[in-house]
């Protein structure tokens, strides 16, 4: 198999779009894609500020490294939940990403310690709350509150994650599966900002396979944490992925139709009836933030201890 | 060869290519990448003898 664009040997090979390249055009085709997801869903530009969320895994790593490259204002958060795992996951995974950030001059590395911030790491938090010993849910809602407060409080324009297609196609199987109509409406390359203090989030990566983020990251030799989220093992999200694999083997590209004609769909008007959720929003009684509940915010009420 | 895909290893004797391999050991190539000798390889690739081979997964999330 020869490279579409030099005829040297190919180093990888993209079924869904009928097209193999060698490394150096392979990292030179994902950076333009990148521009172009960039700039087809306004996603930000070259004058804002980005605030790259960091997990220290391939997806988040390589966005932060496309977006350095490309020349964007871009910092990273790297958010510390006192995952242990039997593995050290979060000291791990920090110390991957303090890694990228020392050898990138331009980047600087935000880091928010959940236990020294507010206590009790997040497995701690979630067996206090949930009287379980799975801390998605709870580790889900402390991302999203942390993530929104660091980007308003250090002034970032927009929040970016390194959410893939793979993901995104995931949760939108799992949404069509049991038809949640509302987090179908919310499921979109970018999320507008509001302005009761949602910060706009954005995913640069929604139309790359899994595979396009984790070949772009072994060629250029970003490293980062091949373990897994202790907790993950068995999700949801993986059996959805499992599933789309073995469709995707049979029918190239059928990911890439599923999700692109999804937003294409939304963006014609499908699922976009009472968009419109800001009255129903209001500032949380103690951290500010935008809740649909009474009083505190979900985030407050998980810090709220009866007694103490 | 020796092969390597998570915390296992194998042998083998033979060339073959790397959607041979991947067949072999059951595994769908949308969920992983081939290294050999350090170099990311596509599915028509030979593998031979002397060769080390890394089978890196791609999935993640939870």
């Amino acid at each position: 198999m020869k490279c579409r664009r030099c005829a040297q040997p190919a180093a990888y090979n993209m079924r869904q779009h009928k097209l193999a390249l060698c490394g150096d055009h392979y990292i030179e085709w994902f950076r333009q894609q990148t521009a172009r997801t960039l700039h087809k869903y306004r996603m930000f530009t070259p004058e804002e500020r980005v605030l790259v969320a960091v997990s220290g895994g391939k997806d988040s790593l390589a966005l932060w490294e496309v977006l350095l490259a490309l020349g964007y204002q871009a910092d990273g958060l790297y958010i510390n939940l006192g995952i242990d795992g039997g593995c050290d996951y979060s000291a791990q995974s920090q110390a991957k990403s303090a890694a990228f950030a020392a050898a990138h001059p331009a980047a600087r590395l935000i880091v928010v310690d959940i236990a020294a911030t507010y206590g009790e790491t997040v497995p701690e938090v979630a067996r206090r709350r949930r009287k379980d010993n799975r801390p998605c849910a709870v580790c889900g809602l402390i991302k999203r509150h942390e993530m929104n407060r660091i980007a308003h409080t250090e002034g970032y324009d927009v929040l970016a994650t390194g959410h893939n297609l793979d993901d995104e196609a995931a949760v939108l199987f799992g949404n069509v599966l049991h038809w949640q109509a509302g987090y179908l409406k919310r499921q979109a390359p970018v999320l507008p900002a509001d302005g009761e203090g949602l910060a706009r989030k954005v995913k640069p990566f929604c139309r790359f396979y899994e595979r396009d983020t984790a070949a772009y990251t072994l060629l250029q030799e970003i490293d980062y944490i091949y373990d897994e989220c202790p907790f993950s093992r068995g999700a949801t999200s993986l059996r959805h992925k499992e599933t789309l694999a073995q469709m995707e083997h049979r029918a190239p590209g059928t990911k890439l139709h599923f999700y692109v004609g999804f937003v294409k769909a939304k963006q014609e008007g499908l699922f976009c009836l009472d968009e419109d959720r800001s009255s129903d929003l209001h500032p949380c009684t103690q951290c500010g933030q935008p809740t649909t509940a009474p009083g505190l915010c979900a985030f407050c009420r998980l810090w709220a201890r009866p007694g103490v | 060869m020796q092969v390597t895909y998570r915390d296992r290893k194998w042998e083998f004797d033979q060339t073959m290519q790397v959607r041979a391999l991947l067949k072999a050991l059951d595994i769908l190539p949308e969920n992983v990448l081939v290294v050999r000798n350090g170099q990311l390889v596509t599915e028509d690739q030979h593998l031979r003898q002397g060769d080390e081979v890394k089978i890196v997964a791609v999935v993640s999330g939870g």
